[in-house]
């Protein structure tokens, strides 16, 4: 993984500075709340309904084992020794006192870390696909792109007060496991006929309460103009974006209203424009600078055959299903990935304690090179993981509590803080996931319902990503009772698509038997190995929507 | 009154001139709109150009020489529409004036102003001058090209 140099440590130390005047000015009152707020949200900095919450930017959800150490430490010392990894595969400690948080600042910039835009209306930290660099699917690597893109917008001095914040995502595979087409920017790393590399480059797609899939702007942006052609976007939203009603405020709105082609030339000016003033292209000796910290690890040359995997996987059920459900294949020869679960019940999901932190490290440094991923729906990878080690690695992540074999199934939910939590919620999500996960506990049933996404958001702003689960759950608010409307159709991958709301909402005790009807309508509809998703595109809502409101 | 101009805090002479009542004597800073309609009363006086952050650059460009200092406002701090104004006017038109921001401006967008290209300040009232001089130098490293700096970090590690 990248490691900084000193210039790279100073910024984020001069931060970590910074931040403690500010703290300090906010403390003696020479800093008006709503003067703080703007700066303190450029440092992942909320208030939250009971305390201040810290968004760490994980970038591209990679960490060493050395900095989950120190996650684990700063949960322990500052926060009530537990930790929430995000949608956005970061992390949130939810109970720091305001005056410790410089500190926290100093411990995670020893280990080259930081909370640099993780909130507010700027360019925010960015997310990649979870697998870049083992995945078979991948034709180029996207970590090193989005380690720059992280350097280049680092406190970029035009773009820290745009309209409303902003998301990049990278992948580099066939497969898009990023949801590019659900960000603000979304980059898809491609080769062209002659083997260069360059960008596939998607605007406006986003979530929140006009969900919008992101549009194709350029579909080949060579990699030396990368950072150049970002500007321009950057600049056109920048001075166009709309600043007078924070729900028209995303580029998705900007694209919309301008429509495709207009957005596009006045992107494609700005570009001509900026190259003309003399713009710096990307260095190919700055590619191969940063791309140097993300070759391959000491792979060993190992057959894909592995005998210890076998005979366990013949011999204990358990193995097995977990090896089904949560490894995946390796693009190396005698390797896997391997997921570990953050779902189960009584956990919200996500969640991780100090303990399970120092845990995962040690895991990592004995069984993939120190090193550890952070997913968008909330779990963790080990991605480089001997076959051969793999029964006595699953015996571990059992004890730790991360074993569910569980990944894509109903259980493997995404879900916002909710209520419990967030200011802006409506209605609590957390204890309906919980609800969900205790109901749905007979394993056979879920293998039998196949690949299912359940996404959850406590309000309209989708930070649970509901509009693109395969079934999505809103909390809504009517008349102070909190009640969850169901949507169904919604997908993050390559057929992006937007699920549609099948009709009134249920209340807390409502929201699980409407969901047993509609599995229960998919069952009983699906052709033979037809998933969820598949059997709805085929059959449309009407049926859900029948079964579900039979008796009303 | 006192301004930050070049990292120095000095005194400041130009008026900021709203339109209503007479055109004061001496350096004055004047609307869009109002240079727009009174080009002839103010040609051959030295004159400051005040930019709303809705207002298109592109509309003065070839009058640039007309202005001695081109005042940007930030209604409020969370308006960033200023910085990208200021950037095009360095960068792209060689705007070699001053550029000043005023509105809600203090301590805390100094570092980010300056790199795109503002050289002078008008901190908003009851603010410390003195403590937002020291804004210039929380950050010793920059990765982005900007009016302050030409090349990427990578060309300078
Ligand atoms: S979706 Fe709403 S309730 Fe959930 S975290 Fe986001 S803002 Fe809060």
């Amino acid at each position: 993984m990248y490691i900084y140099d000193k210039n790279d440590q100073h910024i984020v130390e001069e931060r970590a500075a910074q931040f403690r005047g500010q703290v300090e000015r906010r403390l003696k009152g020479e800093l008006k709340e709503e003067e703080f707020r703007p700066l303190r949200l450029q440092n992942g900095l909320y208030l939250q309904l009971q305390a201040y919450m810290l968004r760490v930017a994980v970038p591209y959800g990679l960490l060493s084992s050395r900095q989950f150490r120190m996650l684990a430490h700063i949960a322990n010392k500052y926060d009530r020794s537990y930790g929430h990894m995000t949608t956005r595969q970061n992390i949130q400690f939810n109970w720091p006192k305001l005056e410790d948080v410089p500190n926290i600042l100093d411990d995670l910039a020893s280990v080259q870390m930081h909370a640099i835009q993780t909130s507010g209306n700027c360019i925010r930290n960015i997310s990649a696909d979870q697998y870049a660099g083992v995945a078979k699917d991948e034709i180029v690597d996207p970590r090193p792109y989005a380690e720059i893109m992280r350097q280049w917008s680092t406190f970029h001095p035009e773009f820290a007060y745009l309209p409303r914040k902003f998301k990049f995502a990278f992948t580099g595979a066939v497969q898009d496991r990023a949801a590019i087409k659900f960000h603000d920017i979304g980059y898809r790393a491609v080769k062209n006929e002659a083997g260069e590399i360059g960008f596939q480059i998607y605007v406006g797609g986003g979530m929140g309460r006009t969900p919008m899939i992101g549009k194709l702007v350029n579909d080949f942006v060579p990699e030396k103009d990368l950072l150049i052609y970002t500007e321009a976007i950057m600049r056109v939203y920048n001075q166009f974006g709309r600043r007078d009603n924070k729900y028209k405020a995303r580029i998705k709105i900007l694209v919309h209203e301008l429509k495709l082609e207009e957005f596009t030339r006045r992107v494609e000016d700005e570009f001509t424009a900026i190259c003309e003033e003399g713009a710096v292209p990307l260095d190919q000796a700055e590619i191969e600078r940063v791309s140097a910290h993300f070759v391959d690890p000491n792979y060993e040359n190992l057959s894909g055959e592995s005998e210890n995997l076998d005979h366990n996987l013949r011999d204990n059920k358990d193995f097995s299903l977990w090896y089904k459900y949560n490894v995946e294949s390796h693009k190396k020869s005698g390797y896997a990935i391997v997921n570990l679960s953050l779902k189960k019940k009584g956990v919200p999901p996500g969640d991780i304690t100090d303990v399970q932190m120092l845990l995962v490290a040690d895991l990592a440094d004995h069984y993939s090179f120190g090193e550890v991923r952070a997913t968008h729906e909330q779990n963790l990878v080990l991605a480089d993981v001997k076959k051969d080690d793999l029964f006595a690695l699953w015996k571990a992540v059992r004890d730790l509590g991360f074993g569910e074999p569980n990944i894509g199934t109903l259980q493997d939910i995404i879900c916002c803080p909710g209520l419990d939590f967030c200011t802006l919620a409506n209605a609590r999500s957390l204890p309906i996931a919980d609800k969900i996960i205790r109901r749905f506990d007979d394993f056979d049933y879920l293998y039998d319902l196949g690949i299912l996404k359940l996404k959850m958001s406590g309000c309209i702003n989708a930070c649970g990503h509901h509009h693109v689960g395969h079934i999505g759950i809103l909390g809504v608010n009517k008349k102070d009772v909190e009640y969850y409307q169901i949507t169904l159709g919604g997908s993050a991958d390559d057929n992006a698509s937007i699920g549609k709301i099948i009709g009134p909402g249920f209340d807390q005790d409502e929201i699980v038997p409407a969901l047993e009807k509609i599995l229960a309508t998919y069952i009983s509809l699906r052709l033979e190995g037809e998933e969820f998703l598949s059997t709805y595109n085929r059959v449309g809502m009407e049926p859900f929507k029948e079964q579900l409101y039979a008796n009303h | 009154m006192q301004i930050i101009k070049d990292k120095a805090i000095v005194e400041d002479h130009w008026i900021h001139y709203s339109g209503e009542g007479d055109l004061p004597k001496g350096d004055v800073i004047v609307s869009f709109d109002y240079w727009a309609e009174n080009k002839d009363k103010l040609s051959g006086r030295r004159l400051g150009l005040r930019l709303e952050p809705d207002s298109l650059v592109k509309n003065i460009q070839s009058d640039l020489d007309d202005f001695a200092l081109i005042a940007i406002n930030f209604p409020s701090f969370n308006d960033g529409r200023g910085y990208s104004i200021a950037k095009i006017l360095r960068d792209r038109y060689g705007y070699a004036g001053e550029i000043r921001a005023v509105g809600d401006v203090m301590r805390d967008q100094l570092f980010y102003m300056q790199r795109c290209g503002f050289n002078a300040y008008e901190i908003k009232a009851g603010r410390d001058i003195q403590d937002a001089l020291k804004a210039f130098d929380d950050f010793s490293v920059k990765y982005q090209t900007s009016s302050d700096e030409p090349l990427p970090l990578y060309r300078r590690r």
